[in-house]
């Protein structure tokens, strides 16, 4: 079984596309940083990085373990393997910073502090979900963390996050906004109509860009006209940094730069973190269109929270023992998630037509 | 009936009704902003926002670019987190730019989030055919929009009502289309000098009679009142009620009435299939079928694109001689 998929997707693959990974040069912030590591920030801000980095990671395998048996409705779109960039970001905002996320939302949202009950509950259709069961895996949202929600529609935030800048603008509020979108968001207009007001009215706005490489099941080459989607920026009249999003700390750098620059009113900034899906694009697509060696050299060397802990022993914060601690408390409290959503009632019929108006 | 407000009042253009309202909520409150593609500087291609950016400024006016489904979009972001933005979309027609920020995020995101956000959206676009801009700057577009759970649209056919019902938009915590007629931002009609506000979801009776009820929205009310005279000299006495609002829709005016004539013939400018005659036949049926002692009628726009020649394109839009005959036709 292993052999016929991999065989199909080599075949499969365009003559054009190199094999990925290991031919390609490590992606690199575009800026002078070339050649160092990311400043490390406070011990705090790095513990704060990595058990939420787990909190995702444990949190989507049991996503996945929940859909197998058959425990949630719908679609998952699973964030394991690009966990450096939701938390890298988020680990920079206030809690009063706005992020719009996409249909792959689960690890912005954890990210930007929601709990891992009410979102749990939600995808499984629960009424104590963070939606009362009205949104369910692809429109988790917390407003009271900033978190104006995950979207179905590819693309379909770019207004929303822009439109949330110019509001903390206009009510002078210091609040700035990060746009979660991926590669194949990026090819969609409202980026362009967005972004152009972003620049020409200085908006406190970051369009994070999470280059996963596939947009659903076509990698981004064969649809993408630049090489680097960062250099979409220019033409936008932006500033545009790379960076490589299985680097949290590289991240938090970057984004810290952008949000210091928001927050002054110098405007916005595009961000490229180039990243990988461990998962298919959803629970159940085997991703025959990518090769096992592909994933294999991803996952041996760009793993976001591999690469933290070694970062973090290196640096004197942390052993392995307290990285192995972290991970067994954060699997305890997400099984207890799981059992707690499952024994949570849904909501009563009638509740579909709430809401609805305010 | 309803209309009957407070003196005194003033002769003022339904233009001029708009852009009143919109600076008193911009005065009342300073999370009410502007925009729209040349609202400041030139105070709108119809002139409905003179004097705005003068007052507020280019911060609260703002002049965007011609990218629709973007300032709609960063609108709806906006209104989100603490605005109440207007977003002025000139034509109409240009809504359909708009669609997936309006239905897909706009109309749905309280919803899909559990009630955690208020969409506090108003959306001004014009409609209308007549003045030979042909098909892509005359469609009326209101069944859309009306059709999806999650929005209001309300429809003003007087200066007063566009007053009246903008200021209810704009104070909305929901997104509300407000479709104003271009044809009618000429028309002058007497507005309250005082501040007030028509509800949203309010029919409003503006001739009363008892012999056949015809119900009509924006300029089609116009039409109906001048029918309702012409038939009034014949001994038939019309009653006309303007719908005012599609969503949230004031289904026991347009019923009562009914039940009363027992007769109705519905007036729309847009297009017949699928359209708002189609839906106010259907409830009226449903909920007077006992009273009728006829038919319900419609008239509406015709089901072609608008054409450009005014030989050709009159002919697309309802007229009162159209009117007239089928209240003939029902009551022999």
């Amino acid at each position: 079984m292993a052999k016929t998929p991999k065989r199909k997707a080599q075949q499969s693959k365009p003559a054009r596309t190199p094999p990925r990974g290991r031919d390609k040069p490590a992606p690199k912030s575009s800026r002078k940083a070339r050649s160092r590591r990311p400043l490390l920030p406070a011990p705090d801000t790095v513990w704060f990085m990595y058990r939420k980095m787990v909190e995702i990671r444990k949190f989507e395998e049991h996503v996945w373990d929940v859909y197998t048996r058959g425990l949630m409705p719908g679609l998952a779109h699973l964030y394991i393997g690009e966990e450096g960039v939701a938390v890298g970001a988020c680990a920079v905002l206030r809690d009063d910073d706005y992020i719009t996320s996409t249909h792959r939302g689960h690890g912005h949202c954890v990210a930007k502090g929601a709990h891992l009950d009410g979102m749990m509950a939600e995808i499984m259709g629960k009424e104590s979900g963070y939606c009362r069961g009205k949104g369910g895996s692809m429109h988790i949202a917390d407003m009271s963390v900033g978190n104006l929600g995950a979207n179905g529609i590819v693309g379909g935030s770019f207004g929303i996050a822009t439109g949330a800048a110019l509001s903390a603008k206009l009510r002078r509020s210091d609040q700035v906004a990060v746009c979660f979108f991926g590669d194949g968001a990026a090819n969609q207009g409202l980026l362009m109509e967005a972004a152009n007001m972003a620049v020409i009215w200085d908006l406190p706005v970051i369009y994070l860009c999470e280059n996963n490489q596939y947009g659903e099941h076509t990698p981004f080459e064969a649809v993408t006209g630049v090489k680097e989607i960062v250099d979409r920026a220019k033409g936008f009249g932006m500033d545009g940094e790379r960076v490589d999003g299985s680097d949290a700390l590289a991240v938090h750098e970057v984004v810290t730069r952008a949000v210091n620059k928001a927050r002054k009113g110098d405007g916005p900034t595009f961000i490229e973190a180039m990243t990988y899906r461990f998962r298919g694009h959803h629970v159940g697509d085997a991703a025959t269109y990518r090769t096992k060696e592909e994933l294999a050299w991803w996952m041996d060397n760009k793993d976001p929270i591999q690469l933290l802990g070694q970062e973090m022993a290196k640096a004197g914060i942390a052993t392995e023992d307290q990285l192995l601690e972290i991970q067994q408390q954060v699997e305890k409290e997400v099984v207890a998630a799981v059992e707690s959503a499952r024994e949570a009632p849904y909501p009563a019929p009638d509740q579909a037509f709430e809401d609805l108006y305010s | 009936m309803t209309s009957s407000v407070a003196p005194p009042t003033r002769e003022i253009s339904y233009r001029d009704a708009i852009c009143e309202a919109m600076a008193e909520e911009m005065r009342n409150d300073e999370s009410v902003i502007l925009l729209g593609e040349d609202v400041g500087r030139s105070g709108g291609i119809f002139k409905c926002s003179e004097g705005l950016w003068e007052e507020f400024g280019s911060e609260r006016v703002l002049d965007t670019p011609i990218t629709e489904e973007g300032y709609v979009g960063l609108s709806v972001g906006a209104a989100m987190t603490g605005m109440r933005p207007i977003a002025e979309l000139m034509f109409g027609d240009f809504a359909l730019l708009t669609m997936d920020q309006l239905v897909n995020q706009a109309a749905k995101i309280r919803y899909m989030t559990g009630g955690q956000c208020k969409v506090s959206l108003t959306v001004r676009l014009s409609m209308g055919a007549g003045r030979s801009s042909a098909a892509q700057h005359s469609q009326s577009l209101h069944a859309l929009f009306a059709h999806i759970p999650g929005l209001k649209v309300v429809i003003p056919s007087c200066p007063s009502d566009a007053k009246g019902l903008l200021k209810s938009a704009i104070r909305d915590d929901n997104p509300v289309l407000v479709f104003e007629n271009k044809m009618m931002y000429n028309d002058v009609g007497p507005v309250p000098e005082t501040e007030f506000v028509v509800p949203l979801g309010q029919a409003d009776i503006k001739r009363t009679g008892q012999d056949i009820t015809l119900v009509a929205t924006s300029s089609m009310v116009k039409l109906s009142l001048q029918a309702a005279e012409s038939l009034a000299e014949e001994g038939v006495e019309a009653e006309v009620v303007d719908v005012r609002s599609l969503y949230p829709l004031d289904a026991d005016t347009l019923v009562e009435s009914v039940k009363k004539t027992g007769y109705a013939v519905i007036i729309d400018e847009g297009a017949a299939r699928y359209g708002v005659t189609g839906e106010l036949a259907s409830l009226i049926q449903e909920r007077a079928f006992d009273w009728l002692d006829g038919p319900v009628l419609r008239i509406a726009g015709a089901d072609v694109p608008i054409p450009f020649s005014p030989a050709l394109e009159l002919p697309t839009i309802p007229d009162v001689e159209r009117i007239i005959a089928a209240v003939h036709s029902l009551r022999g």
